[in-house]
């Protein structure tokens, strides 16, 4: 669509580097999914015990 | 050229009293604050003024800038009557409707903004521990900085923007609109589920913002019901020949700092573009109540806006359109109005996300609230495999936002921070050096017991021997330490400020 055109995006300054680690992607996704289970694994700790009754009871009126 | 974009974020929390049958919010956040107004008072540290109330003689939240309300607009209603102190570095803690609220101090760029929000945080955190020490050991106050109870009640965070009066206002309607339904794509907090009438979380497990399912009105003067995109509250806190102050109520309040940074600071250059005159095109959309969810429902960030000239454009397109527009200012007209350095900034990382929302939003993880929370949320149903309207999913979500260190999930996700744990702390108590807010802070600082009360335009003196005295401060860019600093460095006493300032040519 020529409307859509017309909207020039600056040219992103991506990293060299980035280009490079792209072969190690899949140890990278294996490492993000055990940083995500360490961090699932500590705020599964600091959560509410009870969330049915948590969110039940959370009502806030007279707001802007 | 476009004055000076001070500005300054309004933000009203959450607040829930544990471990009692009869939980009274409006009680709940005067305890909170009284308990840590009386706690400084104690200790001495990051004080309040003691004693010294808001001054409520030019509040007038129901002047619309378009001239006289329509009929049937609610203005909303001043609570005189409610706690409301003014703090030494320039802030206004109080209880607000039913909710405790805090406004920085005005500031003269975003990152001040997000250091004043972040000393904000901090303060609440006090008073929660404040209020533990006078509440019984199985009673607890806790604090949530979010916009939304999941039950179709929201509550605002509020930013505000100083204006040339001599600004068309439709001209700020039309591209403010433009700015405020996309900028969404990064300052969105996040929420499992709508609230939105006739729409389950079953149609909407989880969407960008907390606020987009409580806008219905285009423009309008309300902030409680049928919420406008552009509120008209024509309040300037300042000489209203020269200024406006435009208040905006579309936004999410933010854990993460860049998105606070980014949310005050690309809306400043948008608002300081809109007052030069610089913006080729205008994007009206068809209807901008729908575009506005339809953003926000819109986690792959592809789906095209119906603009009213017929064409379509997707939220990033505007938002790279708008940066482009930025970097050009930038070269023709410099960023002096929004900070200098610090709107360089906020042009680099406002290029770098859009960047990174394009290509793989998921890694801005650790920089912008929407995605840290929309990562757990999926981690965690695929984890114990639950439906998206399990409430476990609703606690996180709720949980996120709970300001107590020792429960705060936001604190964990491992967001960026931009603002120094020490810099964070001095804002408790020091005022900003470069906006009006500086004398305020200064004067409360020093001479709190003479003072009776203060407000964002002026403050009100009683020195004793003779009748109470207004200072005057009408223009938001005065007052700072280049301007007074020395003055009030010479002065002994508070009478002796006022002599001061009656010599002429004082100001």
């Amino acid at each position: 669509m020529a409307e859509r055109e017309q909207i020039k995006k600056p040219a992103p300054q991506r990293e060299e580097s980035e280009v490079e680690d792209a072969p190690a992607t899949s140890g990278q996704g294996e490492e993000l999914k055990a940083e995500l289970d360490e961090l699932l694994d500590e705020i599964d700790e600091v959560l509410e015990s009870n969330a049915e009754d948590f969110v039940k009871s959370y009502i806030q009126k007279g707001g802007q | 050229m476009a004055v000076p974009k001070i500005c300054g974020i309004e933000t009203e929390f959450g607040i829930a009293h544990t471990g009692t049958e009869d939980a009274n919010p409006i009680a709940a956040s005067s305890l909170l604050i009284n308990s840590y107004l009386s706690e400084v008072e104690r200790t001495g540290e990051g004080g309040p003024a003691a004693g010294v109330t808001w001054d409520f003689e030019d509040e007038m939240p129901g002047n619309d800038i378009r001239g006289i309300a329509p009929l049937g607009s609610l203005a909303p209603e001043i609570e005189t009557h409610l706690v409301n102190a003014v703090l030494t570095n320039g802030a206004r803690y109080y209880v607000d409707h039913a909710h405790p609220e805090m406004s920085t101090p005005e500031c003269s760029n975003a990152l001040d903004v997000t250091r004043y929000d972040k000393a904000g945080e901090l303060i609440l955190v006090r008073s929660m521990e404040a209020a533990a020490q006078v509440l019984p050991p199985d009673q607890e106050l806790v604090v949530y900085k979010n916009n939304s109870d999941g039950k179709g009640n929201s509550y605002g965070c509020h930013e505000n923007y100083l204006m040339a009066r001599a600004t068309p206002f439709f001209h700020i309607v039309v591209h403010a609109t433009s700015h405020l339904v996309t900028r969404q794509i990064f300052t969105g907090s996040g929420k499992v589920g709508s609230e939105a009438p006739g729409l389950t979380t079953a149609e909407v497990p989880f969407q960008i913002t907390q606020r987009a399912d409580f806008f219905e009105e285009e423009v309008g003067l309300e902030t409680t019901l049928k919420r406008p995109i552009i509120n008209t509250r024509d309040e300037p806190h300042a000489d209203a020949r020269h200024y406006r102050r435009l208040h905006v109520i579309t936004g999410d309040a933010n854990m993460s700092e860049v998105a606070t940074f980014l949310k005050v600071g690309t809306t400043a250059i948008v608002l300081a573009m809109v007052e030069d005159n610089v913006l080729p095109r205008e994007f009206r959309f068809r209807t901008p109540v729908q575009a506005m969810r339809q953003v926000s429902y819109d986690l792959s960030l592809t789906k095209p806006l119906e603009l009213a000239d017929g064409t379509s454009v997707t939220a990033l397109e505007i938002q790279w359109d708008l940066l482009d527009q930025a970097r050009k200012y930038a070269d023709s007209h410099g960023l002096d109005a929004v900070g200098g350095p610090v709107g360089e900034m906020v042009i680099d990382r406002w290029e770098q996300v859009l960047t990174s929302l394009e290509a793989d939003p998921m890694s801005l993880a650790n920089q912008l609230d929407w995605v840290a929370k929309y990562r757990l949320i999926q981690g965690m149903s695929q984890r114990h495999g639950l439906r998206p309207d399990d409430s476990r999913l609703a606690a996180l979500d709720l949980q996120y936002h709970d300001l107590r260190p020792e429960r705060s999930v936001a604190a964990r996700v491992g967001l960026e921070s931009l603002i120094s744990a020490d810099d964070a702390r001095s804002a408790i108590s020091d005022p900003p050096t470069d906006t009006r807010a500086y004398f305020r802070g200064q004067c409360l600082k020093r001479w709190a017991p003479s003072i009776v009360a203060a407000n964002w335009d002026s403050i009100v003196f009683d020195v004793g021997d003779e009748p109470l005295r207004r200072v005057p401060m009408m223009e938001p860019t005065r007052g700072t330490v280049d301007h007074v600093g020395q003055l009030l460095a010479d002065c002994d006493s508070a009478g002796e400020l006022l002599s001061r300032l009656r010599e002429p040519g004082s100001r």
